[in-house]
């Protein structure tokens, strides 16, 4: 029942959101076999939900008869179509939804944001800005990967000689990850040039590599921390035995295994760096969004910061895409042992 | 004087004594073997011996040189002294072959060249040779314990402990392994070994220990301890093991 009403309601929805964007687009043709497929793909979970209806009376029938297991299977189909019913129809309702809102006030949305004329204004200068993310990102990245591997290691030294060392690297990656990121980002690129007059000449995308630097390194310590201590103490103990020193065991055992192991996490610190060159803007540098704000304020429009958030998509949904598929990879092999 | 001498060993892992003064001497090229219940210490008597347990008391020579307590070079005393454990513990991302050279190369100062080849040698005694490219995970448990053997002896150490090598296998894979061991034995390799394989034990060693509690309870032949156990807890171990079809 409550399938047929949330059919109903996504039906009538598209229909109204395929008008709107008939309308929108002109009486488009493009646009209307759009709005048209959309209405029909919202007809679908009718299918279901009546057979989810024929599924009952044959229920009852059934019932009559006295043939109660025949009953409860037809039962059990029922209410399996009823459900796949409301599934497709809670779908069609949230996209209709979607739609609506973009056509809302009368195209005063989508004019807002998805205007192509602000696109092709400032598109070049826009990809050339987003190389500052990229190169940033990239350089930023390696430096974490060795930072953060040396911290994990400083907190993992044995015996009263690593105490005072372990001590630093536990007050830095708490103060790091306790910092937000872009009040690091303030006081290293304003305030290293005032605090150093020589780095004055430096281009300030070197300030800003430095400061993601230590902020992510101090996550990313963490993240090495975890996959070295998930090695098994017997892999140590094995390498130990064989005569192998502290550093040699580290080094040949644990660190290559652990690194192995924290690759997914890894990435999806990585995947977060990369958003995160976005700070960089309320620094002055001249990166994607302080590039797309210009044009924005230059326009009027936030065309532009839209188009920066697809920049940001475009590069980052395969990378999460590939982290998915490490983890599953992963779990799969674990499995086969 | 022994070659291995355990002397008064005592262990405790908090307030839980472990080892309650062990004292146990390996002549050269001699085999013995530890019995008893889990949990009565062998293992950690081996770990001992290895220094991957540090002792509260008691001293370990070897070859009439102290290898417990401060300023000992473990590193140094662990190429003597070998260990195979129950969970084989080979290292997941090298290959069998790697596994083996690892030790030789980064330790002992061998050349590449040589320590591959004593390595396929030692690998093709255990009939291991068509695995050396292969990775852990492809091999069975039996393959893995025999290349885990194989990665102790490359050391060329003068004492190898065995700590239930056999435990974990499935039962037609004890044979080969034992069998290495067998051969070891007869090559006049000096080991201790806990173990649960009590016909095997019969067989190859020259004394039986059998622990009751971190404590050695009674020691002997292998025919003394298993045909005329004098102390009460032996007969009554020993009666459970029969029972269940191991000896």
């Amino acid at each position: 029942m409550v399938g047929l009403v949330l059919a109903l309601v996504g039906i009538a929805m598209m229909v109204a959101a395929a008008l709107r964007l008939r309308d929108y687009n002109g009486s488009g043709l493009v646009a209307t076999i759009v709005g048209a497929v959309l209405v029909v793909g919202s007809l679908y979970p009718l299918v279901p939900a009546f057979k989810a209806f024929a599924g009952d009376r044959k229920r009852s029938r059934l019932l009559r008869e006295d043939q109660l297991v025949p009953a409860r299977r037809a039962a059990a189909a029922a209410r399996e179509e009823a459900q796949i019913a409301m599934g497709y129809a809670a779908a069609a309702v949230i996209v209709a939804g979607l739609l609506l809102m973009a056509f809302a006030n009368g195209g005063g949305v989508a004019e807002t944001f998805f205007t192509k004329s602000a696109w092709d204004a400032s598109f070049n200068e826009m990809i050339h800005a987003f190389w500052t993310n990229i190169w940033v990102a990239c350089v930023s990245q390696v430096l974490v990967l060795i930072v953060g591997l040396l911290l994990a290691i400083m907190r993992m030294l044995p015996g009263r000689a690593g105490a005072p060392l372990r001590l630093i690297a536990l007050v830095y990656c708490d103060i790091f990850r306790a910092i937000p990121a872009i009040v690091t980002i303030l006081l290293i690129v304003f305030g290293t040039p005032l605090a150093f007059p020589t780095t004055a000449n430096w281009p300030p995308e070197w300030l800003g590599i430095v400061s993601l630097t230590m902020t992510y390194s101090a996550y990313v310590a963490e993240v090495y921390r975890a996959g070295l201590s998930s090695i098994h103490p017997s892999q140590s103990a094995a390498a130990r035995s064989l005569g192998l020193s502290y550093t040699q065991t580290l080094r040949t055992v644990l660190v290559p295994q652990a690194v192995r192991r924290v690759i997914p996490p890894l990435l999806n610190d990585f995947i977060s760096l990369q958003k995160d060159t976005a700070l960089l803007s309320t620094a002055s540098i001249a990166e994607v969004v302080l590039v797309s704000k210009l044009w924005e304020s230059n326009l009027f429009n936030l065309s532009p910061i839209t188009l920066a958030a697809a920049f940001f998509i475009v590069i980052t949904i395969p990378q999460a895409r590939f982290v998915d598929y490490l983890i599953e990879r992963d779990a799969a092999r674990r499995g086969a042992h | 004087m022994a070659f291995l001498e355990i002397d008064e060993v005592h262990k405790s892992y908090g307030h839980h004594e472990v080892l309650k003064g062990v004292s146990l001497n390996v002549e050269r090229h001699e085999v013995v073997c530890l019995i008893g219940a889990s949990g009565s210490g062998k293992s950690t008597l081996l770990r001992c011996v290895n220094a991957l347990e540090e002792i509260q008391g008691g001293e370990i020579r070897i070859d009439g040189d102290t290898v417990t307590g401060a300023g000992v070079d473990l590193n140094a005393l662990r190429r003597d002294v070998g260990i195979v454990f129950q969970s084989y513990n080979l290292f997941p991302h090298m290959s069998v072959l790697e596994n083996v050279m690892l030790a030789p190369i980064r330790v002992a100062g061998v050349a590449k060249g040589e320590a591959r080849e004593r390595a396929m040698t030692l690998l093709a005694s255990v009939g291991m040779q068509d695995y050396a490219k292969s990775y852990p995970d492809r091999l069975s448990g039996g393959q893995q314990q025999r290349v885990a053997i194989v990665r102790a002896l490359a050391m060329q150490p003068r004492v190898m402990l065995l700590d239930e090598i056999t435990a974990a296998l499935d039962p037609e894979l004890v044979g080969d392994v034992l069998e290495i061991v067998r051969e070891l034995a007869n090559g006049g390799l000096t080991m201790l070994l806990a173990t649960h394989e009590m016909g095997f034990a019969k067989e190859v060693a020259s004394q039986v220990c059998f622990l009751d509690n971190g404590s050695i309870l009674e020691r002997g032949t292998a025919e003394q301890i298993f045909e005329q156990p004098r102390e009460e807890r032996t007969q009554q171990f020993l009666s459970r093991v029969v029972k269940s079809g191991r000896l």
